[in-house]
């Protein structure tokens, strides 16, 4: 895949963060192009979700710069991120337990009438979206503490997929789902890929990668192992990269 | 407190009819509660304790922990705690009473009892309070420092800072205008306290249909008509019902004449008056009308919440949940302040000891009223009923002769055996493990 013609939609150039001492990320660059999806790998604690976090705004990076666009974008917080179309996908499932699914799509920019929130407003907006990307979903009215992991995933999807994203973290969105629900998840990923969107996909499930991805960013202890195309390797180079931390034989240039 | 609450859940007709009528069912325990604390002391007392005087006694006492009691339920459903608020009330009554007393009166060179020296009082004493509670909220929000820790110290610092800024005294206030605040001073009458509450019943009917249309509008389920009457007829009823029972409590002859002497006039022979509603229940009223609609219909209310049941949520959504606290501090010492006020303007002085131990009574309402000290859950209506719970339980007790340490025994165990109940009924009902 030939892309380096083109802007990247996100490039993280040699990004650093220590906590206290130890080099969770250390020197990474990673890129990421429109229509496209990146996969971050690495096992626990390689760093991946630290990197990806300067990204989202959770963490603040040490070293290093975050390019969208070309242009040169200082990220400090969640807020600067959504500025920038970025929008991210928790693992942890980052909703209000005590809130609806309305209130939670629509958190921290909530559709008002009168300088009143609109919740009759957010909750059509809500099923609208929702009968799009998950139809069987009816629990409106009730906190999302009463929903299912894959019913709470479309909820923080929908919230992605409404403000139109440009580029979408995943971290880990189907570890907490079932096979149904895995296959819903992957479906919505195409549907977004080929609207242009940019994710970057944290997963730990290689075969999810292999039929997700279409690159893939491999660390290991805090640094950057290689980024390969998934076309051109197969799952025992990237377990041999996750792992050993080599990039493939046949790529090693 | 809610158990009644609990033993209507079992008939199962009975149950559908709630769910029909979407009453809170937490809501309905607490007023069956209620009913059943009246009930008791009437028979008890042989009808006095539901009488037009007590039941204006108990709403003017309920009012500055009441009042307190909304801001705490934010306090707490944003995962923290105040427990620094009866030495914040005694502050800004310390200021307001040294404001309106002697530094004002001093540096405009005016009378005491000038409108305006009362006025400047006031917005003084709602303008440190509401420092106060910002400079908690920024060490608890901006520094990290637990908000136990801070408003443990701050209970008693501001305790004392109130003993040296009236150096220990008492400060006694006798301006009317003040007095106005407190309660039996300041009534609006029959007439004026009747326009009132059918002005509010029509504001409560408009409300409901508005709220159905706009379902209606986006094409939601609604209520069936008969259901949406019944609760409209509830409110209304209840609104009259209070209006008009307070509109039955007469004012002293003794003290009508003396206002008309007052005025350099004569009472006319057989004259009478009611004292109606209360300002100061007034200002309740308001204050918790306007914090259910900052808790249901602004960002603000809806952040509180969110930050309450996933702080991490609220942040990566984009909430500034640091400066959320700051404010959520802020208004709690706003509304320190305006109990402050209403207290002293009660008790006609600022002594040492006003608000004393007032914030374990504030945390309790709150409690009582189904906030979870967990966060991210609770009401303003079930932190006025909360204190009303308690008030009434005191007045009742007080009333048929109970010693006032049996009488705090009976409220500290009603707190623990209420948090018990909700927390049997939650599980019950499958909300919690």
């Amino acid at each position: 895949m030939n892309q380096s013609a083109r802007t990247p939609l996100v490039e993280m150039r040699d990004i650093s963060i220590s906590f206290g001492g130890i080099k969770a990320v250390d020197h990474v660059s990673i890129d990421l192009y429109p229509g496209e999806v990146v996969g971050l790998l690495g096992h626990n604690g390689a760093g991946k979700s630290t990197l990806i976090k300067c990204l989202s705004g959770a963490y603040q990076k040490d070293a290093g710069q975050i390019l969208i666009n070309g242009e040169e974008v200082a990220i400090n917080n969640p807020r600067d991120a959504r500025a920038q179309n970025i929008e991210t996908i928790y693992q942890t499932l980052a909703l209000a337990d005590n809130l609806d699914a309305a209130s939670n799509l629509f958190l921290g920019r909530e559709i008002k009438r009168n300088g009143l929130v609109d919740d009759a407003k957010m909750e059509a907006e809500t099923r609208k979206i929702m009968g799009r990307l998950n139809p069987n979903f009816r629990k409106f009215n009730v906190p999302v503490s009463a929903l299912s992991g894959g019913q709470r995933q479309s909820v923080a999807i929908a919230r992605a997929v409404y403000f139109n994203a440009k580029i979408l973290i995943m971290d880990e969105p189907t570890a907490a789902l079932g096979p149904h629900e895995t296959q819903m998840v992957a479906e919505l990923i195409q549907e977004l890929k080929a609207q242009g969107l940019g994710i970057f996909l944290i997963e730990h499930d290689i075969h999810n990668v292999m039929k997700l991805c279409d690159r893939a960013s491999v660390m290991k202890n805090g640094q950057l192992v290689g980024t390969v195309n998934v076309n051109e390797v197969t799952d025992d180079d990237i377990l041999g990269m996750i792992i050993l931390g080599k990039r493939p034989a046949h790529l090693a240039a | 407190m809610t158990d009644q609450g609990l033993a209507t859940q079992g008939s199962g007709p009975r149950r559908s009819v709630i769910d029909t009528l979407e009453i809170d069912v937490r809501l309905l325990g607490m007023l069956m509660a209620f009913a059943a604390v009246a009930l008791v002391f009437t028979i008890w007392t042989g009808g006095t304790f539901v009488g037009p005087r007590n039941v204006f006694n108990i709403a003017v006492q309920t009012v500055p922990v009441a009042i307190m009691a909304c801001g705490m339920v934010f306090v707490i459903v944003a995962r923290h705690i105040d427990l620094s608020v009866g030495s914040m009330l005694a502050m800004c009554s310390a200021v307001m009473a040294m404001s309106q007393a002697q530094w004002l009166p001093k540096l405009f060179g005016l009378a005491y009892g000038n409108p305006v020296i009362l006025v400047a009082t006031i917005l003084i004493g709602l303008v440190v309070g509401t420092a106060m509670g910002a400079l908690t909220g920024w060490l608890v929000g901006y520094q990290r420092i637990p908000s136990f820790i801070v408003t443990l110290g701050g209970l008693f610092v501001w305790r004392n800072v109130n003993w040296f800024t009236t150096n220990g005294q008492s400060v006694s206030l006798t301006d009317p205008n003040l007095l106005m605040f407190g309660g039996t001073e300041g009534v609006l009458g029959a007439t004026a306290s009747w326009v009132l509450g059918l002005i509010a019943a029509a504001v409560a009917v408009w409300a409901i249909i508005a709220a159905r249309r706009t379902k209606q509008r986006h094409g939601f389920m609604v209520k069936p008509v008969w259901a949406e009457t019944v609760m409209a007829g509830l409110i209304v009823g209840a609104i009259l019902f209070f209006v008009g029972w307070l509109s039955r409590y007469p004012i002293p002859a003794a003290k009508l004449k003396r206002l008309f002497e007052a005025r350099g006039e004569v009472m006319p022979e057989g004259y009478t008056a009611m004292h109606g509603l209360p300002i100061s229940v007034l200002i309740l009223i308001l204050v918790a009308v306007a914090m259910t609609v900052t808790a249901k219909k602004t960002t603000f209310g809806r952040y509180i919440f969110a930050m309450g049941g996933n702080p991490d949520a609220a942040e990566l959504s984009g909430i500034n949940t640091r400066l959320l606290t700051v404010k959520i501090f802020a208004l709690m010492g706003f509304l320190c302040a305006l109990a402050g006020l209403i207290a002293q303007a009660r008790l006609q002085s600022h002594g040492n000891d006003i608000g004393m131990l007032e914030e374990l009574r504030v945390i309790a309402a709150a409690v009582i009223g189904g906030t979870a000290l967990a966060g991210g859950v609770g009401t303003i209506y079930g932190a006025v009923l909360g204190a009303l719970i308690m008030q009434s339980l005191q007045s009742g007790m007080a009333m048929v002769g109970v010693d006032t340490p049996f009488q705090n025994i009976v409220v500290g165990l009603v707190l623990v055996i209420a948090v018990w109940v909700d927390i049997l009924y939650r599980k019950r009902l499958g909300l919690t493990k």
